[in-house]
């Protein structure tokens, strides 16, 4: 479907008679119309802060989950692979190490479980009302946001413990972030869109995920990994974003600007790849979701 | 009429269904892959896979003027849900056109987005927002949306708490106040109380009051008189009719009466055809005393049902209900179930029986019918429905001509009793009329 620019949502003027909505089929790959989902960013922010909401309701524990969750986690992983394993951490206390990698990593993985059946959950909207579709699984991108926040500011409290004091590297880490929502965006755009045909993706996705994290530097350091296979390694744009939020909290890690800018640009192609999938198929979302 | 709201050309959409008709929407990678082998040497030989395109709108073309209020109608499975989805954008056509000039508002269904586990007024935002509102817009008329529900004090208590009356009025208030050019509604009506209902119709006429265009869905011929003054038919996807209420809605009933009702009409329709196909409805006439098919009867007649049907599985007994309803979906009468036997019957069995209501004093108005065959034990799968598969009965005042139409939100009774009037001072009664007291020695209230 096509809509002229000029008009939208709020526009109340059609004296020119030029049509507000012109329905049509299309075939093959749409334009991805940012105009119209800029229209809708207040739909966007409500329905993040839905899935926010929604969340914790009814949990006894509310936010704590937020903080338990990675911290768990860094603990098995500092007794694992810390103190039994020894593994290196770049020469900082292995568990700060460690949860730096897990808050950015669930940041990520946060957004695809989200984003992933975003579309099937939501059904009842994409048959019932017309809205820019991709608004639903980039819903998932900003309500991930929230638990972000918590865990960083866990992760400040833990770098005080340790004194370790902020260098002007950790400006840079909004850009990390970025980097890590870029790419999981990217990737969930193409799993929900998947997913709306084939329900095997929610299945696969834990899978996916558990593999994934394995496949990157959430428990362990980059350095494992020998120097020349580096930046093979780094194809994995997890490597780039892990590392990154590293070297900006801790103030170094064996990130390189050649990975960082190969992950960049990996995980634009993919995003790009994805929204430009996902508006080709989702003209058929209403009738067969 | 003046501008353009929209134009229609050659609207049409096809679904392709395998020939099985359970197919289900999406398939399972799995199941591609193991297909994969088939579907690539079929491709090769040119044999594509047994789908059949099912038409659900074809060539369906209508221009509508600002500020008109069309009716959009038809049975169940015409279409009509299908045009609305796609004036609205949620599916695209396959084929054809249509233009729309201004804000499309469309409603199809009460309650869009809304959560139960969020409050009223974390509702009151998503839902304005999906229905395309501003966050703004939605804070500016957030007062009249909570005034118009009636939900002052439950405002911050999660929807899953309200009564289904407050839910939906609260559902209605955030749609009603989207204030669109153009508002598409479907059906939205078939919910809520009869206040409620006169209220969304109240609401709807307000809309329509202010010159702004309303494209209305719906199988209630009361409430689309009502309204409009257009309406426009369809059947089998097509434009059958296009013109004013009135004439629409004879077309309509007429159709319906020549429509052959036999074990096949309609049955691959859920919504009207219900059941397991156990027993199915064969034919149905509604006729008067002297045998003659006709739907429009005045009050007091007695009104004659002929229903044929036939067995396809056995069963235990047979049994049959039929039921008037009021134009907004509700049985404003429904007869005991008369039983034709308790007996098993088998397969392959036929029979007709004939059900009288005699002497029908209800009030005048249109009251569609519903038609119930099932076992004479309760049973939740082998029955038969006809719903809105025949012309709606129509109840003309009969006597002294002095009852107004059936309206469900007027404190009135739908049924009028024989009542006797004497009158014992012929001086209260003026000249022209002892004609007519010695001709109705029974009147009806």
């Amino acid at each position: 479907m096509t809509v002229s620019a000029a008009t939208g949502p709020e526009s109340h003027s059609y004296s020119q008679r030029r049509p507000t909505v012109v329905i049509e089929p299309t075939s093959g790959w749409a334009a991805l119309e940012l105009g119209e989902l800029w229209k809708y960013r207040d739909l966007l922010l409500i329905l993040a802060g839905r899935d926010v909401k929604l969340r914790y309701k009814q949990t006894a524990l509310g936010v704590a989950w937020v903080v338990m969750q990675p911290l768990v986690a860094a603990a098995i992983f500092t007794v694992m692979f810390g103190r039994f394993a020894h593994l290196p951490s770049d020469g900082h206390p292995y568990i700060v190490f460690v949860f730096a990698g897990v808050v950015i990593w669930n940041y990520f993985a946060a957004i695809l479980q989200r984003a992933g059946n975003s579309l099937i959950s939501d059904s009842r909207l994409i048959t019932k009302v017309y809205f820019p579709r991709l608004a639903i699984p980039l819903a998932s991108t900003f309500s991930a946001l929230l638990d972000l926040t918590v865990s960083l500011v866990v992760l400040g409290a833990m770098l005080a413990f340790f004194s370790i004091a902020p260098t002007w590297r950790l400006l840079t880490l909004p850009l990390f972030v970025l980097l890590a929502a870029v790419a999981a965006t990217g990737v969930s755009l193409w799993l929900s869109a998947l997913n709306v045909r084939y329900r095997d993706f929610v299945h696969a996705m834990p899978f996916l995920l558990q593999v994934w994290m394995f496949a990157s530097p959430v428990a362990y350091a980059t350095t494992l990994v020998p120097e020349k296979w580096r930046l093979v390694y780094a194809l994995n744009p997890a490597v780039a974003f892990i590392e990154g939020t590293r070297w900006a909290v801790l103030g170094s890690s064996s990130v390189t600007a050649p990975m960082v800018v190969q992950a960049a640009g990996l995980s634009l192609v993919i995003f790009l790849g994805g929204a430009f999938f996902f508006r080709r198929v989702e003209r058929s979302f209403a009738d067969s979701v | 009429m003046s501008a353009t709201a929209i134009t229609a050309t050659r609207l049409s959409k096809s679904y392709r269904i395998a020939r099985a008709l359970v197919r289900q929407p999406y398939r399972t990678l799995q199941e591609e892959v193991i297909a994969l082998p088939r579907t690539l040497w079929k491709r090769a030989w040119g044999q594509s896979e047994k789908l059949e395109t099912f038409w659900a709108l074809e060539d369906v073309s209508f221009e509508v003027g600002e500020g008109e209020v069309i009716g959009i109608i038809g049975r169940n499975g015409a279409g009509k849900s299908t045009l609305l989805k796609i004036l609205s954008r949620i599916t695209e056509p396959t084929r054809g056109r249509a233009e729309i000039f201004g804000r499309v508002g469309a409603l199809l269904e009460v309650g869009t987005g809304f959560h139960p586990e969020l409050t009223g007024r974390e509702n009151i935002y998503l839902s304005g927002a999906i229905l395309g509102m501003r966050r703004s817009e939605i804070t500016r008329r957030f007062e009249e949306i909570v005034s118009f529900a009636e939900v002052e004090q439950f405002i911050d208590t999660p929807t899953k708490r309200y009564s289904t009356g407050m839910y939906t009025r609260l559902a209605f208030a955030v749609a009603a106040h989207l204030e669109p050019e153009i508002l598409i509604v479907d059906e939205v009506l078939a919910v809520g109380d009869a206040a409620f209902q006169k209220r969304c119709l109240g609401k709807m006429e307000d809309v329509a009051g202010q010159g702004r265009t309303v494209l209305f869905v719906s199988h209630n011929t009361q409430a689309v008189r009502q309204l409009c003054t257009r309406c426009i038919l369809l059947e089998h996807g097509r434009v059958v009719a296009d013109g004013e209420t009135d004439e629409t809605l004879a077309t309509y009933n007429e159709r319906l009466r020549t429509l052959r009702i036999d074990a096949e009409t309609g049955i691959n329709n859920p919504e009207n055809r219900r059941g397991s196909g156990a027993v199915r409805f064969t034919g149905v006439s509604v006729e008067d005393l002297s045998g003659e098919e006709r739907y429009n009867f005045r009050m007091g007649e007695t009104v004659r049902f002929r229903l044929s049907y036939q067995v396809n599985e056995p069963m235990r007994g047979v049994a049959m209900v039929i039921a008037l309803r009021s134009g907004l979906s509700r049985e404003m009468m429904t007869t005991v179930r008369h039983v034709v036997t308790t007996e098993p019957v088998t397969a392959g069995s036929r029979g007709t029986v004939i059900i009288d209501l005699p002497e029908v004093y209800i009030r005048p108005g249109e009251y569609p019918l519903y038609l119930h065959i099932s076992e004479s034990v309760a049973t939740k799968t082998n029955y038969d429905v006809l719903d809105d598969l025949t012309p709606p009965l129509v109840i003309a005042p009969g006597g002294r001509q002095l009852h107004g139409n059936f309206d469900p939100a007027q404190p009135v009774g739908v049924f009028s009793l024989p009542s006797r009037m004497t009158i014992v001072d012929p001086a209260a009664v003026p000249e022209a009329a002892s004609s007519v007291r010695d001709r109705a020695s029974r009147v009806t209230a």
